[in-house]
């Protein structure tokens, strides 16, 4: 069936060209694409005449992501064990459908709250009052900045909180019944049957369900381009401003000269490459639980 | 079966503290809940209430070609290529990607089934901004920016999430129903197109409408492939085109009141759509009789 290999043909074009295109960067940079900090863009049309050094954007990207999944992944914990283990069908669904209609909100609209309305109202506050308490602690050194890392990860976390608690729960809702009237037989307590019976089974689809969320962070563009600010150099402090690779492209893609563009693409491919190894690896994870479809997160 | 070899690790202490403990973590929980949802009210009332003011009739049927530091105009040019280009992208995603769904139903065994479904969710979890740079090497480069490659890079990434969805609702058609089409005599494809899809079709609409909804908010592609219009673009290549999440993107990011007025605005045009389009979803799988 030729719809069928369609899939596959798109997947695999989707490598090639980009990756073909960018090969010309790849070669003049050497390893040092990978580590350098230095971004330069030449002017040139036809061959590579500017350093390409990509460092400062990877950075960014783990470090929102990282940020980002240290608040999601408790907390979509919480909720599918809150939705699983302790409501009922009738308080469930509808916090289930709210969940999932966070999901379903366009990221540049994430991006416009969180740059004109959650960022300055509701978390400079606590940033504020973090940095000046723990300030002496690089990562926290002050002062905070109207566009940094920390914001970007708290919306990011946002984002994949909805992806998250949908494979968890799914994967929760998986554990037999018998498994936790055995442990409530036993006189485990409610959150004692959760800690020894329902998170341990659980365990494999939460490491999946966990890098399936930080794939998604990784890749996620636009609401992270309005709220990390830009910048070419690398700041420890989460509080202050970087760049990510995603947020690279589509902050300098319009004003780039054409070997710009092949150092943005060389960009792509390199974030496509990330997000590809720890989406087969969650995939193969998720694969393995057998009866989970993961259908929630497409 | 693997229980059998889990220690039950209860903690010591009397019971009532042991109860107490358990509710507390309980409490614990119902915070994460309101965790997600406070940001869930807060971003649609805040979108509401900074963007009911600001979208009204002149706001929905003109567009802005004067100054960005004005007040006035719409986003009528955004709304039409958000349009365009999502019908375009659902054309050609939808039919593809219910096809590979067939295959893989249909064909369980075949050599390609495997890596289809697996690519196939592999796929999903591609960055949309890499999809946006790949149609920009294969096409934006040879014929220009323009509607037509907006929407392609729109389809390709609604295709893994209609495939996915169409074979979760394929997969749910009862056997009885098919063997019963193959016992009168009918073949594969009558059975498929007479039987299997008539009674998967409101998941099959299901799953193509959240496809939609998920695309018309895409931005990041489209930055790369439709680049920017200031006004109405009918034309089917070529030029630029323009979108609602384009055109909040560039005023969002403004210094000028008048122009983060007119993103709120569209911001809340844009989520009515995208909730609609995924509430109405909801409510056609619920008319299904067989769902998961």
């Amino acid at each position: 069936m030729l719809s069928g290999a369609a899939v596959l043909v798109v997947l695999g074009l989707m490598i090639g060209s980009t990756t073909l295109d960018s090969l010309p960067v790849f070669f003049s940079q050497g390893i040092s694409f990978l580590t350098g900090t230095n971004w330069d863009p030449g002017a040139s049309r036809t061959e590579i005449t500017g350093t390409y050094q990509a460092w400062v954007f990877i950075y960014g990207t783990l470090v929102t992501s990282l940020i980002a999944i240290v608040i999601a992944l408790p907390v979509a914990v919480g909720i599918a064990l809150f939705l699983t283990e302790v409501a009922g069908h009738r308080l469930a669904r509808p916090l289930i459908y709210m969940v999932e209609l966070l999901a379903a909100v366009p990221s540049v609209i994430y991006g416009l709250w969180g740059l004109h309305f959650f960022a300055p109202v509701i978390l400079k506050p606590p940033a504020n009052a973090v940095s000046d308490a723990l300030g002496f602690i690089p990562i926290f050194a002050g002062p905070v900045i109207s566009f940094n890392f920390f914001f970007a990860g708290v919306v990011l976390a946002i984002m994949i909180i909805p992806i998250i608690t949908a494979l968890v729960r799914e994967v929760f809702t998986a554990v037999p019944d018998t498994d936790r009237q055995a442990g409530f037989a036993l006189g485990a307590t409610r959150w004692e049957v959760m800690r020894s019976i329902v998170v341990p089974r659980s365990r494999p689809g939460i490491i999946g369900a966990t890098m399936l969320g930080l794939g998604r962070a990784l890749g996620e563009t636009i609401a992270v381009a309005l709220l990390i600010g830009g910048g070419t150099a690398i700041n420890f402090s989460i509080f202050q401003q970087g760049e990510t690779i995603a947020a690279k492209i589509v902050n300098t893609f319009q004003e780039s000269t054409p070997e710009g563009i092949d150092a943005l693409i060389a960009l792509g491919v390199t974030l496509f490459a990330m997000t590809i190894v720890i989406n087969v690896a969650a995939r193969l994870i998720v694969r393995r639980l057998g009866d989970v479809s993961g259908e929630a997160v497409a | 079966m693997t229980t059998a070899h889990m220690p039950l690790r209860l903690t010591t202490g009397s019971g009532r503290r042991r109860a107490r403990f358990s509710r507390f973590m309980t409490g614990v929980m119902a915070v994460a809940v309101l965790l997600a949802l406070i940001p869930l009210l807060l971003i649609i009332g805040v979108t509401v209430a900074k963007g009911l003011p600001a979208l009204n009739w002149e706001f929905l049927t003109s567009t802005f070609n004067h100054s960005r530091r004005e007040a006035g105009g719409g986003y009528l040019h955004g709304l039409v290529g958000t349009l365009y280009m999502g019908g375009l992208a659902a054309l050609m995603s939808i039919p593809m990607g219910i096809g590979a769904a067939i295959f893989l139903t249909e064909f369980p065994r075949h050599r390609l089934s495997g890596p289809v479904r697996f690519f196939s969710d592999v796929m999903t979890g591609v960055p949309s901004v890499f999809v946006g740079l790949f149609v920009y090497t294969i096409l934006v480069r040879q014929i220009g920016f323009g509607t037509f490659v907006g929407a392609l890079s729109l389809a390709i990434i609604m295709l893994p999430i209609v495939v996915r969805s169409s074979e979760e609702v394929l997969r749910l058609v009862p056997g009885e129903l098919k063997r019963a089409s193959y016992a009168l005599g009918a073949t594969q494809w009558q059975t498929v197109f007479g039987v299997a899809l008539p009674t998967a079709a409101p998941g099959l609409i299901t799953g193509s409408m959240l496809a939609v909804a998920r695309a018309l908010g895409e931005t990041a592609p489209l930055v790369l492939t439709a680049l920017a219009a200031q006004s109405v673009v009918i034309d089917f290549q070529g030029g630029g085109q323009t979108a609602l999440p384009l055109l909040i993107f560039r005023e969002a990011r403004g210094a000028f009141e008048a122009g983060q007025q007119r993103a709120w605005a569209g911001a809340l045009e844009l989520m009515m759509l995208v909730l609609l389009l995924t509430v109405l979803a909801r409510l056609v799988g619920r008319q299904s009789r067989y769902r998961g």
